[in-house]
């Protein structure tokens, strides 16, 4: 029932949010909706793993096999708990940025959010696709509307780019169904065949579907609709499409397509770590010259999520529970990213880190939670950064998969010194140095931003001290992953 | 006499109204090539609905009849078909005081 | 009370999350307590500890606090370990730090109420950090004191942000020492693959059990992480830029504390070094090599936290020179002398600057003995304990490790006493030309001159007896057999082994008559040079070579930092022309050709028809030759 809770709650008070046409109302109205979800979530969580609570199936489209089932385990738990933070966060910390027509905005985030909830409880593959699509239409309606001045563009390109891979995912999705015995879109039924797909079959099925997760994550050198759409998409879109969207890619790897087709993982997973590498040097390198600060988180992003894919190839132990509790780190340090982005744009109207300089003497408690946010985004010991980097590259290293296990994470690990270089130029420039004519009338954090940065610094703090909830949280699900991806025929 | 000079017959008819239609531009001299076409179909019908059932000879009066059948409903429908069209290149002589059809382009706009 | 040691650094995270917290509201004498304060009771919690552990027989303790990182069969905890070295170390952290808060109180007292709070709340994060990595159990304990540390060097360097020149010199040490913990991070990655655990104790006890070479890489790549942190060839550059930090945090950070944790982790881990010759040969070359350039750099630097950051830089040099040639003894005895005296060199260049206004440059230095009496005679202490003259500390510690170093190769002997003779003389020359001679400043600035507060002469006198008598923990065997105390202390740690090789008494009695003598000739040249006629000149020639130092900064501006720079500016092209390109090329192709083809859309009937009748043709010409 929790599960199904998950994405009623988002999906009906999305739907009923275009009729709140006052603008505090449907704020308030969203903000409700996401805490909620956010209760709902933590009460999952509370429950035991096996409790009959976490599962739900009943007949959707029977005349096609498809059922709608949904469940929760450790995966899916860490993912919509990153979700369910995520928006609240969102709306509070976005408090003060103006839309026109704010209820559609918000119930489409709201629709937006049912859709995520979805894609990670789904246990029904069409089930999967289904809201794999939802989640992506209300974001490309938001961007589109609300966005910059080339939004129009940049989210063409961004919802043609994932939706071509959306439609390769559903042909590897049509064909695996076809050839299960029971045409079942069921989950079991899918692992169940991977050890009847013959290795040439798995190679196809592979690529159509990595494509689309590719695309989503993304992986260079698919990435550069991300850029763009960060860029274009209002601050409190990017932030869904970043903290969470971005996640999904991941998510979809480990779930839908790794148990799957386990040889055809094998027989590619060089090639795709290579790219994850080069994704992640060249993003790190790229992200150096970007004067945008959009377009500098962005690549980042690119880099580390670069970094998730790498480990996921290298099927171990550290490294499958790394990304499980790395694409939770990732989100909710990126959101704060974000968050400090949204402000410096408020205040000053612009983006540009070569306009911006002394903000630390203006803005003092902004400065703080801002390094202590970038701090984990270049995975400093004791923030939650570095326990994932620290399990995603000790599992790259440790890879069975791979005969150049040592090469790729040596080379992976130059990013984490360009990440450090990155970083603090970018908080060297806007933070550091005498204030300019532009931000000298700056003024610190309101109540309600500190209240979310708080909220992500205590999170970042804790994981980073006390990972141990958290990692056991996701040890079933990855000893579950590695034991079906290690079939070998 | 074997079917073969029907066939060829009929075909060179049809030609004859291919290239007229496709080179002609008068609108009329269009509906009578597609009119030689028609009945370049029609002697087809015809010469197979009697010879594809030579064999049962004189048995059976009937046999064969459809085609002929088919024939006459040709000839119905292209009549009805040429009135029509002739009401479509009169109002359009009212209008473009020309049948060409390539004035008919302008339809698009 | 062992089991208490968690209190050590806890205290610390305290004052500084209480500075930090409340920066704005607690008024400027409540902050010096709480941040001087909460480093004294560790430091009286260490001493307890110590008096426990000095005892014979003290088996070391691990204190597991929780489950650090738990994951199928790797097992971290976040555990701290007491033992000797450890409880030694903690004994000069908190020592020395306490001192160092004590001073800054009044260095740093003209502060705003908000940044003296936020200068002591790093501080205090940063002895917390140090605590960490001295007292971890495990590598990965020891790490994220590592970096922690790495990160206070950043945040205290980059302290009086406003100047964006300081800001660039912080992110260059927190780069540089980030290329390092790769190199320790690789490390630590390796001995989780080979050995499935990072302990101390487990990882030490399987080493025997894996292959040299496993060994040797392990160890190199800790080195590398050593070169960042305790600014060794190649990564050192980045310390004497670090002298943009106010002065107390050079002392403590980049002299007697931070920069020590490489020594002290290759100590830690002497195990895997010994048994692994190539490493040992490297890390004594790489040593020997630093202390000498950094020595001949010294020489010609006007700016006098530069000079001490150089010579820092060189004593490191020959810590690392002493690991290598297996005195690991010898070289945590010379951390703790040069913790000393570096720090008391620190502290009293800061007490000149201070009374200078700020001034830095020693060529507007001169005569200031006759103003800052204390000052100058804890100074002249220092001086001689860092130039290795008996009786002063210096001497013993450093002559423990060119004893072993002659006993390894003599070369390295030779390097280290000519290094010895070059850190005499540049000494005497920042001493000679800051004390001696006649005030060369401003009017102003004279007469602004004054001996400095009793919160900074103290720790000056401490640090100053400290220097003076601290040699005598380690006599050497020439003078007296047994009284090795800190030997004898630290060998259930170190080994019994840890002195390197023994010399015949006669031979050593030899080198350390050869070494004192090329001192005091140091000494002695510089005093003549400066004391009379202290202008510095413009450094010609070789000089002006040693000046600009080796030209290595901007060697490596050529050849790492450019073309980076350039890599990364040709790739944001490559993607916004060529990734970016195909992406919308593909798309604009798409456009292309659907505009192509709705030409086909004519409206001409006769185009249609034509187009019905080929089509028919083509299909009739496909059935005809596909049939056969």
């Amino acid at each position: 029932m929790v599960a199904v809770l998950l994405v009623l709650i988002p999906l009906v008070t999305g739907l009923a949010g275009f009729f709140f046409k006052s603008e505090g109302l449907a704020k308030g109205w969203a903000l409700l909706s996401s805490l909620a979800t956010l209760v709902v979530v933590l009460i999952g969580l509370g429950m035991a793993r096996d409790s009959a609570a976490l599962h739900f199936d009943c007949a959707w489209l029977p005349e096609l096999g498809s059922r709608f089932s949904v469940a929760l385990d450790g995966l899916s738990l860490i993912l919509t708990l990153l979700t369910a933070i995520v928006f609240p966060l969102i709306f509070i910390s976005t408090w003060r940025d103006k839309y026109s027509k704010p209820w559609n905005f918000y119930a489409l985030m709201l629709l937006s959010q049912a859709g995520l909830l979805g894609v990670f409880v789904a246990t029904d593959a069409l089930l999967f696709y289904f809201f794999w699509e939802l989640a992506l239409i209300p974001v490309y309606f938001l961007a589109s509307q609300w966005g910059g001045e080339r939004r129009i563009q940049a989210t063409f390109k961004f919802f043609v780019y994932t939706f071509v891979g959306s439609l390769l995912m559903l042909i590897g999705i049509i064909w695996i169904y076809s050839h299960t015995p029971d045409h079942s879109f069921s989950i079991k039924s899918f692992y169940a065949m991977h050890n009847k797909i013959s290795g040439k079959d798995q190679t196809w099925i592979f690529w159509l579907m990595f494509l689309a997760f590719a695309i989503k994550m993304p992986i260079w050198p698919l990435h550069t609709w991300q850029p763009d759409a960060y860029e274009q998409a209002p601050t409190a879109v990017t932030m869904v499409l970043s903290a969470v969207m971005v996640k999904m890619g991941v998510f979809g790897l480990i779930r839908w397509l790794a148990p799957v087709v386990p040889v055809g993982f094998w027989a590619w997973g060089d090639t795709v770590s290579t790219c994850c590498i080069i994704g992640m040097i060249y993003a790190s390198l790229v992200a150096i010259k970007q004067d945008d600060l959009k377009r500098l988180v962005a690549y980042s992003s690119i880099a580390h999520m670069g970094l998730m894919a790498l480990a996921v190839f290298a099927t171990d132990a550290n490294g499958m529970q790394g990304v499980m509790i790395q694409m939770f780190n990732h989100g909710i340090n990126i959101l704060g990213m974000w968050i400090v982005v949204d402000l410096i744009e408020r205040q000053f109207g612009t983006r540009k880190i070569s306009e911006l300089g002394g903000l630390a003497s203006k803005a003092p408690g902004l400065a703080i939670l801002l390094m202590i946010v970038a701090l984990a985004n270049i995975a400093l010991p004791l923030t939650n950064g570095f326990v994932g980097e620290f399990l995603l590259f000790s599992g790259v290293f440790s890879s069975a998969a791979t005969h150049y296990n040592v090469v790729f994470t040596c080379v992976a690990l130059l990013s984490v010194i360009l990440a450090a270089v990155y970083t603090l130029n970018m908080i060297g420039k806007v933070f550091f140095g005498n204030t300019n004519a532009l931000t000298s009338r700056g003024v610190d954090i309101k109540f309600n931003e500190k209240v979310v940065l708080a909220a992500i610094v205590v999170i970042i703090v804790f994981v980073g001290v006390y990972p141990k909830p958290v990692l056991e949280l996701t040890k079933e699900t990855a000893d579950f992953l590695l034991t079906s991806m290690n079939y070998k025929p | 006499m074997p079917i073969n000079y029907y066939i060829f017959l009929a075909v060179a008819l049809f030609c004859v109204g291919v290239a007229g239609v496709l080179t002609r531009r008068n609108a009329i001299i269009i509906f009578m090539c597609i009119e030689l076409m028609l009945n370049a179909v029609n002697l087809l019908l015809v010469a197979f609905s009697k010879m594809h059932h030579h064999a049962l000879g004189a048995s059976v009066p009937t046999a064969g009849i459809d085609g002929q059948l088919f024939v006459f409903f040709i000839m119905v429908v292209a009549a009805a078909e040429v009135s029509v069209g002739l009401a479509v290149i009169v109002m359009m002589y009212r209008n473009t005081h020309s049948i060409d059809v390539n004035f008919l382009n302008r339809l698009k706009h | 009370m062992t089991q208490l040691v968690w209190l050590v650094p806890v205290l610390p995270l305290v004052g500084f999350l209480i500075n930090g917290l409340f920066r704005k509201s607690l008024p400027k004498s409540l902050v010096g307590i709480i941040g001087s304060g909460t480093v004294l009771i560790s430091f009286i919690l260490s001493v307890v500890i110590f008096g426990d552990v000095r005892h014979e027989g003290f088996q070391p303790t691990v204190v597991d606090l929780w489950d650090f990182i738990s994951v199928d069969k790797l097992h971290i905890s976040l555990a701290f370990q007491v033992d000797q070295l450890s409880a030694l170390f903690l004994l000069i952290i908190t020592g020395v730090g306490f001192l160092i808060h004590l001073y800054s109180t009044s260095y740093m007292h003209e502060e705003e109420g908000p940044h003296y709070a936020r200068f002591f709340s790093y501080l205090n994060l940063f002895v917390f950090s140090m605590l960490v990595l001295v007292l971890g159990a495990n590598f990965l304990i020891l790490f994220i004191g590592w970096e922690g540390v790495g990160l206070c060097s950043y945040l205290l360097i980059g302290y009086w942000f406003k100047n964006l020149d300081y800001g660039y010199a912080a992110r260059k040490a927190f780069i540089m020492n980030r290329i390092g913990d790769v190199g320790f991070l690789i490390a630590i990655f390796m001995m989780i693959a080979k050995f499935g655990s990072v302990d101390f104790a487990e990882v030490f006890g399987k080493a025997g059990s894996v292959s040299t070479g496993v060994i040797t890489a392990i160890t190199l790549l800790l080195f590398v992480g050593a070169t960042g942190k305790s600014a060794q060839i190649p990564l050192y550059t980045w310390l004497p830029d670090a002298m943009a930090g106010p002065t107390p945090v050079s002392a403590l950070i980049h002299a007697a504390t931070m920069v020590t944790a490489g020594i002290y982790m290759i100590a830690r881990s002497h195990v895997l070094y010994d048994l692994a010759p190539v490493t040992m040969n490297v890390v004594a070359v790489i040593g020997a090599a630093t202390a000498f350039l950094a020595a001949t750099i010294a020489l010609k630097q006007n700016d006098i936290k530069k000079v001490l950051a150089y010579s820092t830089v060189s004593q490191l040099g020959y810590m690392f020179l002493g690991l290598g040639v297996g005195a690991y003894d010898g070289a945590v005895f010379h951390v703790m002398t040069h913790a000393f005296f570096k720090a008391l060199l620190f502290l009293g260049a800061g007490s000149v600057i201070h009374a200078m206004g700020g001034e830095q440059d020693m060529r507007k230095m001169g005569g200031l003995k006759k103003w800052m009496p204390a000052t100058h005679i804890t100074f002249l202490i220092a001086c001689l304990a860092i130039s290795g003259i008996p009786p002063f500390s210096g001497f013993f510690s450093k002559d423990e490790i060119l004893a072993a170093a002659y006993g390894k190769n003599p070369i390295y002997y030779v390097v280290g006493v000519f290094t010895a003779f070059l850190t005499a003389f540049y000494m005497f020359r920042l001493y000679a030309t800051t004390f001696l001679g006649g005030f060369r400043g401003t009017h102003e600035q004279e007469h602004h001159l004054h001996e400095s507060p009793a919160a900074i002469t103290i720790p000056l006198w401490v640090l100053a007896i400290l220097a003076a008598v601290a040699g005598f923990l380690g006599i050497p065997a020439v003078f007296a057999p047994n009284a090795h105390w800190l030997g004898a202390y630290l060998s259930p740690v170190l080994g019994e082994n840890a002195h390197g090789i023994e010399l015949e008494k006669g031979t050593e009695g030899m080198l350390m008559v050869v070494s004192v003598v090329l001192a005091v000739i140091g000494v002695v040249a510089a005093w003549a040079r400066f004391a009379k006629k202290p202008e510095l000149g413009e450094p010609t020639g070789f000089g002006k070579f040693l000046a600009n130092k080796w030209y290595v900064d901007e060697l490596y501006n050529a050849v790492v930092v450019r073309p980076l720079d350039l890599l990364a500016q040709f790739l944001t092209f490559f993607d916004k022309h060529i990734i970016d390109g195909i992406v919308n090329g593909v798309g604009r192709l798409v456009q292309y050709g659907s505009r192509q083809l709705r030409l086909l859309q004519s409206g001409l009937v006769g185009g249609y028809v034509l187009l019905m009748v080929i089509g028919i043709l083509v299909l009739f010409l496909v059935e005809l030759f596909t049939k056969h």
